[in-house]
């Protein structure tokens, strides 16, 4: 394991472990591009087609009302073309637009392009679907047209997720959270790096809504401790650890779609989660090592 | 305020109102019974405050750990047991003023037992329950996409104590640096923005406003009342898709959704362009 992801603001083990020149002058970073070259640097060569790209100019309704300027492409990047040759297509949020909030467009663009693939899917045509997934969840001034869309995704990835696996990528640095955190956790398999994040509730709005003692936000360690992709996989809730490189990430994702639809979904383990919850005092706080130590037992939670 | 543990919550009152039956679930937090509405079959949830829970942050109603995998369980069962029958509705009873906010259930991954209830419902929906929601009171972000939010059918009360949103309206004030006011002016001209049931009903994502019902503290003739509305959304839901084509459908949604529908509609034309 090399010392790729050893930067000061991420606190996962910074400085302890051995840095390797070289195999950091080869790796192609992800979490440095963009929405689109993200999406393009993970589809295969030459395969790339944008659909409702900037120039359809389908942007949200709602933003210049409230005095945002809105995106030509409302922060979501639907790509055609192929991953390890086979037909895909990939969702990828642009984080840097508005935090990555899924608004009405954004959200709409998500659940479309999971019937299409169903409907295609279901005439034999199977279509993987990769969500690059970089948000805060619903955006704040959409409310509950947002909330509607994450609604209509987790509906639309459910039934899609019948026939074949949904891969979701939690790359960073944005994180995932709120509503799309459940969508996240929907997906057939998770793919994390170290500077991925996922949470239902960022660190922020916990600390705002149960205390400091609760959960202290500044604390970055903490934050990484609970929420971070090292942390997830260790817990089961991701299926792979990468490292925050185009090459190793697209292998992820080609070994996900490998391996086929999981006996059973992650959200489908409803008994052996019961019966784990039945073992756990909730009345105290937890510390993630102990978290570590419940979760990594047996199956995955 | 409808998340006080000392009064029975709206959740509580409208369970035992339409259910008639003593709960199935040991979980005090989760409410489920069967029961009937009409000649139909149904299996009534809803999450209430539950001032012993374990989890601390989810005391006052909030959808955390425990409610999440619950009602993923009771959902499912009702799935198994008419799995080879006709299939029994479900219906949510919505009162939820939010997901749990703590560390320990995002360490215990709270999104994951939300995304277990989502699929349960889901499922059940796809496997041809019909999937009703009643908001009776709150239905506020996470706890709502937990539980209410995948119904093929939804029904509020028309009543001030009833609100649908992405964050309630304190927390919101506070993160968008807006006076409460402010937030309601704000609703006034962005109608996803409001805080009011008349106008998340415009957005077409609703069955029914159902009028003139005292929501706290309701006649038989209310509760009579409540119970056909429920029966004519079991019975459209029946035969109709198992899908949520029709909150897309609907006149609400092609009026203020002409945003989505355009993606909609421009996406497929562009699909399987070469």
């Amino acid at each position: 394991m090399s010392g790729m992801q050893t930067t000061p603001q991420n606190g996962a083990g910074v400085g302890q472990q051995l840095f390797d020149p070289s195999a950091f002058l080869a790796r192609q970073s992800l979490t440095e591009l963009n929405g689109r070259d993200r999406a393009q640097a993970l589809l295969d060569t030459g395969t790339y087609r944008e659909l409702l790209g900037p120039f359809d100019r389908l942007e949200s309704p709602w933003l210049t009302m409230q005095g945002v300027v809105p995106q030509s492409d409302d922060g979501l990047i639907v790509a055609r073309g192929e991953i390890g040759g086979k037909s895909s297509a990939i969702l990828s949020i642009e984080g840097q637009f508005q935090g990555g909030s899924t608004g009405e467009v954004a959200g709409a663009k998500i659940a479309a392009t999971l019937d299409l693939a169903r409907a295609d899917t279901e005439k034999g045509n199977p279509i993987q679907v990769v969500l690059l997934l970089e948000t805060g969840g619903v955006r704040l001034q959409e409310a509950n047209l947002g909330l509607e869309a994450i609604a209509e995704i987790n509906s639309s990835l459910i039934a899609l997720r019948r026939y074949v696996p949904v891969v979701g990528v939690i790359a960073g640095m944005v994180g995932c959270f709120g509503g799309m955190s459940i969508t996240a956790s929907l997906c057939s398999y998770l793919v994390m790096t170290r500077a991925g994040r996922l949470g239902l509730n960022g660190p922020e709005v916990i600390e705002e809504q149960s205390g400091i003692e609760e959960f202290d936000s500044k604390d970055r360690q903490l934050v990484w401790a609970v929420m971070g992709g090292e942390q997830r996989s260790a817990t089961g809730f991701a299926d792979y650890l990468v490292e925050d490189d185009v090459t190793a990430i697209k292998n992820c994702i080609v070994d996900a779609f490998a391996r086929g639809l999981p006996l059973q979904h992650r959200s489908e383990l409803v008994e052996e989660n019961l019966h784990r919850l039945s073992a756990i005092d909730g009345s105290r706080q937890l510390t993630s090592g102990e978290v570590r130590e419940l979760l990594s037992k047996g199956e995955r939670l | 305020m409808s998340n006080h543990a000392s009064v029975p919550t709206r959740g509580k009152i409208w369970f035992e109102a339409l259910s008639g039956a003593e709960p199935v679930s040991r979980v005090a937090s989760v409410l489920v019974a069967d029961g009937e509405i009409g000649q139909e079959r149904a299996r009534f949830l809803a999450i209430v405050p539950d001032p012993r829970n374990p989890f601390p942050c989810a005391a006052r109603g909030q959808v955390g750990m425990i409610e999440g995998w619950n009602l993923a369980k009771q959902v499912r069962e009702a799935i198994r047991a008419d799995e080879h029958r006709d299939k029994r509705a479900i219906i949510a009873i919505v009162d939820v003023p939010s997901q749990a906010y703590g560390k320990r259930e995002e360490l215990l991954g709270i999104f994951l037992a939300a995304a277990a209830a989502t699929d349960a419902y889901v499922s059940a929906r796809l496997a041809g329950h019909p999937v009703i929601s009643l908001i009776v009171g709150h239905a506020i972000s996470g706890g709502f996409l937990t539980h209410g939010a995948q119904a093929n059918r939804l029904l509020a009360f028309n009543d001030p104590g009833v609100v649908v949103h992405a964050m309630a309206k304190n927390a919101a004030a506070r993160v968008t640096r807006r006076t409460v006011e402010e937030l309601d002016e704000l609703g006034e001209k962005v109608i996803p923005m409001s805080y009011k049931i008349q106008d998340y009903a415009k957005l077409g994502t609703l069955f029914k406003l159902i009028d003139g019902i005292n929501a706290d503290s309701p006649s038989a003739a209310d509760v009579e009342k409540v119970r056909a509305d429920l029966l004519s959304a079991i019975a459209d839901a029946r035969r109709s898709p198992t899908d949520l084509t029709n909150r897309l459908e609907s006149a609400g949604a092609r009026e203020n959704r002409r945003a989505t529908q355009e993606v909609r509609r421009r996406l497929a034309e562009q699909w399987s362009q070469e």
